[in-house]
């Protein structure tokens, strides 16, 4: 079976995909009401963020865009210090689209959502002409414990960037199925809970947190130097990458330092913690990998330690990072 | 001797200036990438030369793409680096959703060699191959047009803009005479071989060093011109021993000789220089989709000194329209910075 | 201006070659080059251009000890 543009009238069709795939998988208090707008309970301080996932393949080793959804979005609210409380999802569907394929995506959207500790709460699907494609927007509210500051512009000189596991896994599981490279890489895409849980628990007075996605380490580095104005500076030795990564970044002539991640995050800490985190951090699932790549100075921009000693500064991603040969 | 003697000697030299001049765009990347200029004494100066493919590609050629792209049953092959490359009618990633709608197809390929396999499994299509190189990628496609020929494939088309690295540096030596030393292209010289420097080296009395590409290859090179110009020595001396032979590949040689012919080619702000292109030529002219008469070049805007740049007479940021914030990488005017390769683009990204 | 990594080669059939760049597998074309089954060949385009004479960690090592014989 697949979508047509019946689904999206609003009719019979609308009301059976409705039912016999979100409903059946999301099924909650809140979204069984089935009124106009869902109406949450929440307490305190709020975040709240937004991001539209447009992946291509729908699914890949290591997830599926159901999956990535959920966890982008938790990721955003958990890099505030948040607890992820509640989604909502808007999906566009293009003609054309398995439906089979449509209720695996769904299904292990609800499945993350579970693990992560969200419940969906809204959602709207719309049918447009195409080629079997999907997208989905996912917004998602958490709330911020009493106590907690994090943000980018919290860095101090002296401080400790803490990088949470090998960097570029996402991209070149995608970018390898699109170019027909034969590997093993498999995505990194996961919910950061047991990291940033497990760094509260343990008592450090985390800073700064963020998820290494789009751009890379490079963009998000440059970004947190801006905000705090303080300068960066990474050690390039100490930058975690799995060399199957490096092997395919090599072929393609990219650079893991501007590559995505869907499952990645860095930490600033004070100095006097660094050990601690990193320690707490190694413990966790998703964090098994982590090392401590580089430290907050005085001053301003992005700069990096290259294994011989000479120290270049580096900015955000310009463009599209294409695969180039040239 | 170790790499750390190497640093020492070339962080301490208190000479007189020297310039010296890398030619290939993945020498310039490596140098910013490891921080190269950071590891030497300030005395050495490190200039980018017209080395990439994409940067000197004129705009009657990504002209001639775009309009191929929008051809109906037609589909366009090339590298991702030069989806940015400002056309007269826009770049081929500005023409993407035009091409579509027209019927045709721009596609990023990884290996030329795709066209083979597509040109097979969909007879009524035409591949276009933008063609774009230097001795390092021509080989490659003279295997492909030849296994094309051999299989009797049809739909297949090369627009290209092929260039031979010896006649620019020549150019830039008779140009910009106070260059004291040249770190040659490693990966072209895997084809050519080392001898191809030896007249320029004699001629001009400087040293011609050929290296690899890691930060190690590059130093040692660095060293090895240095010192030649301390016991006046200008010879051609291989750094890079593990990849390229004295003679070069001989099959990779012969593969171009059997496909293509030199003539002239428009280097995008150097001008036509004579001998520096290759052409498809023989019993593989018939693959040509037009590429001998792609020798405009674009009207740069005022101020634009994108020449001087390739050549290594001024630095990016001594251009008024890199300087003014005009020309960026995500607007790009002047070819070297289209390329992630191009020394505006890699002067930019680095903030040197 | 030209990309080109080392690969080991893993198995030869005809002009084409799986080539393991660190476990990344990528079908080769070898037909400029006379490859045997485990040498690294320098890889650009999808074509390899030249066989190389040892990896690259001893190259850079013997790459010193040529400096200083040429001292």
């Amino acid at each position: 079976m697949k979508i047509t543009m019946a689904h999206g009238s609003g009719g019979k069709s609308s009301a059976q995909l409705m039912g016999e795939i979100f409903g059946k998988h999301f099924s909650n208090g809140v979204l069984d009401k089935m009124e106009d707008a869902a109406v949450l309970e929440v307490g305190g301080r709020i975040a709240c963020s937004t991001d539209s996932f447009v992946v291509t393949p729908l699914v890949f080793k290591g997830g599926d865009i159901g999956k990535l959804c959920v966890c982008g979005t938790v990721n955003d609210l958990l890099m505030m210090g948040a607890v992820p409380k509640y989604l909502t999802c808007g999906f566009i569907l293009e003609e054309g689209l398995d439906i089979e394929l449509l209720d695996r995506i769904v299904e292990s959207m609800a499945k993350q959502a579970k693990e992560a500790g969200v419940i969906i709460v809204a959602g709207d699907t719309k049918v447009v002409e195409g080629n079997g494609g999907l997208y989905i927007n996912t917004t998602g509210i958490g709330e911020i414990p009493e106590g907690r500051d994090v943000s980018s512009g919290n860095c101090r000189p002296g401080d400790v960037i803490i990088c949470s596991g090998n960097l570029g896994d996402h991209h070149a599981c995608i970018l390898s199925h699109r170019m027909e490279i034969d590997n093993n890489i498999t995505s990194d895409c996961a919910a950061l809970g047991d990291i940033v849980d497990a760094l509260f628990k343990g008592g450090i007075s985390v800073r700064t947190m963020r998820d290494v996605t789009r751009g890379g380490l490079g963009t998000v580095i440059n970004e947190i130097a801006e905000s705090s104005a303080v300068k960066i500076e990474l050690q390039e030795e100490s930058i975690p990458v799995n060399p199957e990564v490096k092997g395919f970044a090599d072929i393609l002539g990219l650079d893991p330092l501007y590559m995505g991640n869907e499952g990645k995050m860095i930490a600033v800490v004070p100095s006097g913690e660094a050990d601690k985190a990193l320690e707490i951090m190694k413990n966790t699932e998703h964090g098994a990998d982590a090392a401590v790549i580089g430290c907050v100075e005085e001053g301003q921009g992005a700069y990096i330690k290259t294994h011989l000693g000479a120290t270049r500064r580096f900015d955000v991603l310009y463009g599209e990072g294409l695969p180039r040969i040239c | 001797m170790d790499i750390r003697d190497v640093i020492d000697y070339l962080k301490s030299y208190d000479g007189r200036e020297l310039k010296l001049m890398e030619v290939c765009g993945t020498h310039t990347a490596a140098i910013f990438k490891n921080g190269i200029r950071d590891l030497i004494s300030p005395k050495i100066k490190l200039i980018s030369g017209p080395g990439c493919p994409v940067c000197v590609t004129p705009t009657a050629y990504i002209d001639r793409c775009v309009e191929y792209a929008c051809t109906p049953g037609c589909e366009l092959l090339t590298f991702g680096d030069m989806m940015k490359v400002p056309g007269s009618r826009g770049s081929l990633s500005e023409n993407k959703a035009e091409a579509e709608e027209g019927g045709g197809r721009i596609t990023i390929m990884y290996s030329p060699f795709e066209a083979i396999e597509k040109a097979r499994a969909n007879p009524d299509t035409t591949y276009v191959v933008a063609a774009v190189g230097f001795e390092t990628t021509a080989p490659t496609y003279a295997l492909m047009i030849q296994q094309a020929k051999a299989l009797g494939i049809e739909n297949i088309k090369l627009v290209t803009a092929l260039k031979t690295a010896v006649p620019a540096l020549e150019w830039i030596c008779r140009n910009q005479e106070d260059i004291d030393g040249f770190i040659c292209p490693g990966h072209v010289s895997v084809i050519t071989g080392v001898h191809v420097y030896d007249e320029l080296a004699s001629e001009y009395g400087k040293p011609f060093v050929i290296s690899g590409f890691e930060a190690e290859h590059i130093l040692a090179a660095i060293y090895r011109i240095v010192k030649q110009i301390e016991a006046g020595m200008g010879r051609v001396e291989n750094m890079y021993t593990n990849a390229v032979r004295e003679n070069g590949n001989r099959k990779a040689l012969d593969a171009i000789e059997t496909a293509f012919c030199a003539g002239p080619a428009m280097w995008r702000g150097l001008g036509v220089i004579p001998e520096s292109g290759l052409y498809l030529a023989g019993d593989y002219a018939g693959y040509d989709g037009g590429s001998r008469d792609l020798v405009e070049d674009m009207e740069l805007p005022e101020g634009c000194r994108c020449g001087d740049v390739i050549t290594g007479k001024i630095n990016p940021d001594q251009c008024p329209m890199f300087a003014g914030g005009t020309c960026t990488p995500m607007k790009p005017f002047g070819p070297c910075m289209v390329s992630s390769e191009g020394s505006c683009g890699i002067w930019y990204r680095n903030k040197h | 201006m030209c990309v080109a990594i080392p690969g080991r080669v893993t198995e030869i059939e005809g002009t084409t070659a799986k080539v393991d760049f660190n476990g990344n597998m990528v079908n080769v074309n070898v037909g400029l080059v006379e490859p045997e089954v485990g040498q690294y060949v320098l890889v650009h385009a999808g074509c390899a251009i030249e066989v190389m004479d040892k990896e690259q960690a001893q190259e850079i090592i013997d790459l010193f000890a040529d400096l200083e014989a040429l001292s």
